[in-house]
Parts: structure tokens; C-alpha cells; sequence
């Protein structure tokens, strides 16, 4: 291992790792406003949309996130859709996501039970009390978990920007392995780096998850 | 209007060599499948030990390989075991030595998780009624365990899939890989082949995984 190595590229990879960064949360902020957008269309059965959307859901869950970007970066530019990459990554990942999300959002809704919408109906609760102090607390508290699978899974989907030429973690590690052939010191700092975005998130998300674990009666 | 790759896909052999790219990825995936349901339910069962020492190396390895991501990872093997070990593996045996570590540890967890949800009094029914050991296995814990777990496994099974489409990142010549190559090789003719070669592209991944996250549904739905 050759420490001055790792001191003299720590910088890019710094850089490379705002970058994921950035795009990764404005991906993820984008994939949560598709996911509950898809999830009321589809709670309250909005005619026509709720086919769209389970149109959207299904080709989105069923094919990857490199095919998805190599069509808006190099296929959609051809029918004069332009856009840089940095956009790309966003939308991609806003495409991906919000199908995931949306499908989190919608079983927290689902998991809760007709009984208690009509008990607060019967409480005299109107629709707007019903959803606030009802329905969303209890729906909130299920989806957590599978909202903090999905944003992990989405920022560890990040690593395949560097096919459409982002400078990210994953380009930076090739480049470096290419141009020096330094392969131990560039994949130990781009292991490192990965660790350091995903660690905290992921000990953020079990945190979260426990303080919100209240839905449902016994359990 | 200027041709936007149907015509490209339908030239010569090129839909053919798509739909080989397409094997290519399959292939790779359904190996890594193949070795790993038995490898994941071995360590499935072994992750339920309550032996410390275990537990704490399964939960390491399935955490790392949990966090990292799968590009980190082929990255890892292809270039890293050349370097350390001289190791000289083929893209494709890279992949799936990596799909299998994946699909191993992510199975372990499902293994593990289905054998923990089946409730104590279960075993002990059983044994008040006089069953043996190997009857409680046969007739009750294992009914049960399958029908929690195919449907979870076969969700993996799409989501391996979906992540062949990384392999081109180590030089494996599939689906993408010779998507770009059609695209290049026509670039005189029909410079915006890109859009329909993409989006055909697009389509395969569905169709191959569609069918497969539906009987996933179904299967759950079925046997909740």
C-alpha cells in the first residue's frame, strides 16, 4: 500500500464523492416527489392516471438503471431531448426511484385497515382530519423501513453514472487504475469512500426506523 | 424522418446479436442463481446457529456486501484478485464469482429470516403430536418456509438479473455492449440509431424480467 499515493488522489476522490453525493440526494429528493405523487394517484384511484402510473411502475422496477440512462443520455438526444449528464444521472435516478418509493408509500397507506378510516369517520372526523391524524401517522411508521431500503439501494445505484461520464467514485477508481496502475491503493480509497457515504446512512435509517416503530395495536 | 434504428435492427444479423447480448447477460445471471440458492440456504441455516463466532463473521460478510455497491464489488474482483492474488479471471467469471457472493449472502438473509418467522410452538405441536425431528422438518417447517421464501427468492432472481447490465463496466460483451457496437458500426448511415437501439434494449430488459416479478406477485399473493 502506498500511502502517498493514496494522500495525493484523496482530493479527487473528495470531489468525486460530492458529487455522488449531490446527484445521489437530488435523485433520491426527486424519487420521493414521483413515489408520492404515483402512491396518492394510486390510493385514491384516480381514473386514467392510476393506469399511467402502474404503466410507469412496472417498466421502471423491471429494467435496470444503466439501460434506463444510456436511453435518456445517447437515445433521447436524437430526438432532440438534450440534456448533461449531471441532469441525466438526476432523472435516471428519479425515474428508478420513484417507482420503488412509490411502492413503499403505497403499502404503508394500504396496511391501514378500513376499521380505522371508518372509526374516524364515525369520530366525526373529516377526510382532511382522517388522513392527518389517521391514516399518514400509521402509514408513515410502515413505509420507514422500505423508504430507508430504497434510499440506500438508490445511493449505491449512483456507482453506475460513470458510464455516461460523470466523474463519480467508480470513474475516478478506473482512471486512476488505468493511469497508474496503482490497483490496490485506487479500489481501498474507493471502498473507503463508499463506506463513508452508505455507513452513516444506513446506521441514520435503523435509528429512524426504531423511533417510528408505533403503527398497529400489540405489536 | 430520418431513421431512428428500426431499420438498423431489422439490417443483417442485428437484432440476432442483440438478442445474444441478451444471453450473454442471461447466462451470467442464471449461473450465479444456480450456485447460489444451495450455497444461500447452507448459509441460511448456518446464520440461525447461536454460536457467536459464526454469527458475527455471516453478519460481517453480508453487511459488506449489503453496503457495497455491486459495481464496487466486480470492480474488487476483476481488477483487485489480479493484483493481489494474479489471479487471471475473465470478465465473465468475475461477474459470476461477484453475482454469486451477492445472491449467496441476499439468499442467506431470506433463508434466515423465513426459518426465524416459523413460531416456536410450531416445533412444539409437533413434538406433542410424537413427531420425529425429521417429520417436523418434512411435514411442518419446511411447507411453511418454502412458501415464505419462493416468492422473496424469485424477486432476487429479477433484481440479479437487472444488475447483469453492470458487466459491461468490465468489459463483458452483452446486451449493451453490443447495442453500442451496432450503434457505432451505422453511425454513417443512420446516425440516430441510438434512440430505437436503446429503447429496444429497454424493452428486452422488461420482457425478461416482467413475467418473472409477476409470478413473484402472484406466488405471494397465493400464499399469504
Amino acid at each position: 500500500m502506498n500511502w502517498e499515493f493514496i494522500l495525493k488522489y484523496l482530493p479527487l476522490y473528495q470531489k468525486a464523492a460530492w458529487l455522488t453525493l449531490r446527484i445521489g440526494l437530488a435523485g433520491v429528493l426527486l424519487a420521493v416527489a414521483v413515489g408520492l405523487l404515483c402512491a396518492a394517484i394510486q390510493y385514491y384511484r384516480v381514473p386514467v392516471l392510476r393506469g399511467v402510473a402502474a404503466v410507469y411502475i412496472e417498466l421502471s422496477r423491471n429494467t435496470p438503471l444503466l439501460v434506463q440512462l444510456f436511453f435518456i443520455y445517447y437515445g433521447l438526444p436524437k430526438v432532440g431531448i438534450k440534456t448533461d449528464a449531471a441532469a441525466c444521472g438526476i432523472a435516471g435516478l428519479a425515474f428508478l426511484g420513484g417507482s420503488y418509493m412509490a411502492e413503499a408509500f403505497r403499502s404503508g397507506l394500504e396496511a391501514v385497515e378500513p376499521i380505522q378510516t371508518e372509526s374516524a369517520v364515525s369520530l366525526g372526523l373529516n377526510r382532511y382530519q382522517t388522513m392527518r391524524y389517521v391514516v399518514l401517522p400509521q402509514a408513515v411508521s410502515i413505509s420507514v423501513p422500505a423508504f430507508v431500503a430504497n434510499v440506500i439501494f438508490l445511493l449505491k445505484e449512483t456507482s453506475v453514472f460513470s458510464a455516461i461520464s460523470l466523474m463519480d467514485l467508480m470513474f475516478t477508481a478506473k482512471d486512476l487504475i488505468g493511469l497508474y496502475y496503482k490497483t490496490t491503493e485506487s479500489l481501498f480509497l474507493l471502498v473507503v469512500f463508499y463506506l463513508i457515504i452508505l455507513l452513516p446512512v444506513s446506521v441514520l435509517g435503523s435509528l429512524l426506523e426504531r423511533k417510528v416503530r408505533y403503527a398497529g395495536f400489540g405489536t | 424522418m430520418p431513421d431512428l434504428g428500426l431499420e438498423v435492427l431489422l439490417k443483417g444479423k442485428n437484432m440476432i446479436r442483440l438478442l445474444g447480448g441478451l444471453g450473454a447477460a442471461l447466462r451470467i445471471s442464471l449461473i450465479a442463481v444456480i450456485l447460489s440458492i444451495p450455497l444461500g440456504i447452507l448459509m441460511g441455516v448456518l446464520m440461525t446457529w447461536k454460536n457467536p463466532v459464526t454469527k458475527a463473521l455471516f453478519r460481517i460478510y453480508l453487511e459488506f456486501i449489503r453496503i457495497m455497491p455491486q459495481m464496487v464489488l466486480l470492480f474488487l474482483v476483476y481488477f483487485g484478485t489480479t493484483r493481489s492474488f494474479g489471479w487471471d479471471l475473465s470478465g465473465e467469471s468475475a461477474s459470476i464469482l461477484v453475482f454469486t457472493l451477492w445472491g449467496t449472502a441476499e439468499m442467506g438473509d431470506l433463508v434466515r429470516g423465513a426459518l426465524i418467522s416459523i413460531p416456536r410452538h410450531q416445533y412444539e405441536s409437533s413434538e406433542a403430536l410424537g413427531m420425529s425431528k425429521v417429520q417436523t422438518y418434512r411435514y411442518i417447517i419446511i411447507p411453511q418456509t418454502l412458501r415464505r421464501l419462493i416468492p422473496l427468492s424469485i424477486n432476487l432472481i429479477t433484481r440479479m438479473i437487472k444488475t447483469t447490465s453492470l458487466v459491461l463496466m468490465i468489459g463483458v460483451v452483452e446486451v449493451l455492449k453490443v447495442a453500442q457496437q451496432i450503434i457505432e458500426a451505422n453511425r454513417m448511415s443512420s446516425p440516430n440509431a441510438a434512440f430505437g437501439i436503446y429503447l429496444t434494449v429497454f424493452i428486452l430488459y422488461f420482457i425478461a424480467c416482467w413475467p418473472i416479478s409477476l409470478l413473484a406477485r402472484y406466488l405471494e399473493k397465493r400464499w399469504r
